[in-house]
């Protein structure tokens, strides 16, 4: 096993160049791939805690039919799949959103009456928190008398969350494309070893070297080389982390996303990922080349 | 050998070829380019499978033999060829413990071996040379001491002299003559009359593909 090693190192640097293009070509391709999976990792969680933070505003007429809240409150309550329900006055919105708008208060000096109309805050269950069934409790709501208008965010979210799913297909489709591309690109430099070395090979046949023999040094070097692409490829995606973090702390959105890096686990599975990829490459051109 | 064919697509390379080659034997397949010289021997290390007919080594059949087997056979030979076939970008012992390396020889024992059979040959200066820096003479020395550092059982050789000028030749020649009196069977491929005529022994006379005929000298 240590000769197989010695073997495949002296390889390795005997083809550095040959080598050298392969494991940075293997690096690119982890780097995109990982830099997407970067990317749906951190929009799930934001969608994630977008979804979780879901509420239901009911706006109440401000004409007759005269409103009695607390009943109003108690019936809202009632309704299914409903956690908590907040009443806030016009008045409490209208101090809320001078509080808000505090640089545009000239604004408010014009107005003769608070436009504002009562509203009910309503939280949901987390067993609620999704399109349909907000929709539905949504329907339900504005269909009572005193009720004007019923506002969710999840309108959009919804919107957003198809949006996103199209997106994650189509980084699924790109992950497999440049998976496949870092396994030919693999596969084509073993080939290119291969061919430089046909007398060497012929030669081991000849005095009697099994092919396992043959093959092993060329395993340890595909394994070499994808491990190597893909801590470079992790690692620039890293430094680009970074980066990207820190204009976001100094940025426009300071504390509004946290954004994290890949987990350990999914760390080490794109590790072995394009470990795997190099291991396949090399058993792709070794099964070629030795039949 | 029974009644052995070989075709290359419709060009016949041996027709018919009967042959038994006792054990520590020293051999010489005789006759022109093209005779079939070179495919006789193939034949034998399994670098070509028979068109038609058996050959057996040791009792066992080469027809029937598995592919995972092929190197186990060869390891019972040491093959040499007229170009050398060693490996340029190795150094001179690399060459030659690559045999033992195949076969999982620890390394103790390899460089032993190795510095042995090339101080056998009268190469043990050029340790550490790579082949292209030595003459042609000396690259089949080292050639011949590849094949036999496995101890083989049979050594081929395949116009082992036809590159080399005739000091060299006789060195080689006896190399081969002295591990064939160590007890491996040596079978000497070469169309060069002079050669067969120094060392004696019994000639297989083939022309194109036939056999024509076998002598003693």
């Amino acid at each position: 096993m240590i000769l197989n090693y010695k073997r495949a190192v002296q390889d390795i640097l005997d083809h550095r160049f040959l080598n050298a293009v392969t494991i940075i070509t293997i690096a690119i391709s982890i780097l995109i791939v990982s830099a997407f999976a970067l990317f749906f990792v951190n929009a799930n969680e934001i969608i994630n805690s977008w979804k979780k933070g879901i509420k239901i505003m009911a706006y109440l007429k401000t004409e007759p039919p005269e409103i009695k809240i607390p009943e109003l409150k108690r019936k809202i309550q009632r309704i299914e799949g409903i956690q908590e329900v907040r009443f806030i006055s016009k008045n409490e919105a209208f101090q809320e959103l001078k509080k808000q708008m505090r640089r545009q208060s000239s604004l408010f000096e014009n107005l003769k009456e608070n436009p504002l109309p009562d509203a009910f805050e309503i939280r949901l269950k987390a067993s609620f928190q999704n399109q349909k069934k907000v929709e539905t409790l949504a329907t339900r709501l504005e269909s009572l008398p005193q009720v004007d208008e019923v506002e969710y965010g999840q309108r959009w979210l919804g919107k957003f969350t198809s949006f996103f799913n199209l997106f994650r297909l189509t980084g699924y489709a790109m992950g497999g494309l440049f998976f496949m591309a870092a396994l030919l690109i693999v596969a084509n430099t073993i080939r290119l070893v291969l061919y430089s070395r046909r007398d060497e090979v012929e030669i081991m046949r000849l005095v009697g070297a099994t092919d396992s023999f043959i093959k092993a040094p060329f395993y340890i070097e595909g394994l070499i080389q994808g491990a190597f692409g893909g801590i470079i490829g992790l690692a620039a995606l890293f430094v680009g982390f970074l980066l990207i973090s820190l204009s976001m702390e100094q940025g426009i959105s300071p504390g509004l996303f946290a954004i994290r890096f890949l987990s350990p686990g999914a760390f080490c599975g794109i590790i072995l990922g394009s470990t795997f990829a190099g291991w396949i490459g090399c058993y792709l051109s070794l099964k070629q080349f030795l039949e | 050998m029974f009644h052995v064919h070989k075709n290359y697509g419709a060009k016949k390379a041996l027709a018919n070829i009967t042959l038994d080659i006792p054990k520590n034997e020293l051999l010489f397949i005789s006759g022109p380019s093209g005779a079939g010289k070179t495919t006789l021997l193939k034949l034998l290390y399994l670098g070509e499978k028979v068109s038609e007919g058996q050959v057996l080594i040791e009792g066992i059949n080469l027809s029937r033999i598995s592919h995972k087997r092929i190197p186990f056979l060869r390891r019972k030979f040491g093959i040499i060829f007229q170009d050398y076939k060693l490996i340029a970008s190795k150094t001179v012992f690399d060459n030659v413990a690559i045999v033992l390396e195949a076969i999982g020889k620890k390394r103790r024992f390899i460089e032993k071996k190795v510095k042995s059979i090339l101080r056998t040959v009268g190469m043990e200066e050029s340790l550490n040379s790579l082949p292209p820096s030595l003459s042609g003479g000396e690259q089949q020395r080292i050639a011949v001491a590849r094949a036999v550092v496995g101890d083989p059982k049979i050594i081929l050789a395949d116009e082992p002299t036809g590159n080399l000028d005739e000091v060299s030749a006789d060195i080689i020649l006896e190399l081969l003559k002295r591990f064939h009196t160590r007890g491996a069977t040596v079978i000497i491929a070469t169309h060069d009359k002079e050669l067969i005529r120094k060392t004696g022994g019994r000639v297989i006379h083939l022309n194109q593909g036939y056999l024509q005929k076998i002598t003693n000298t």
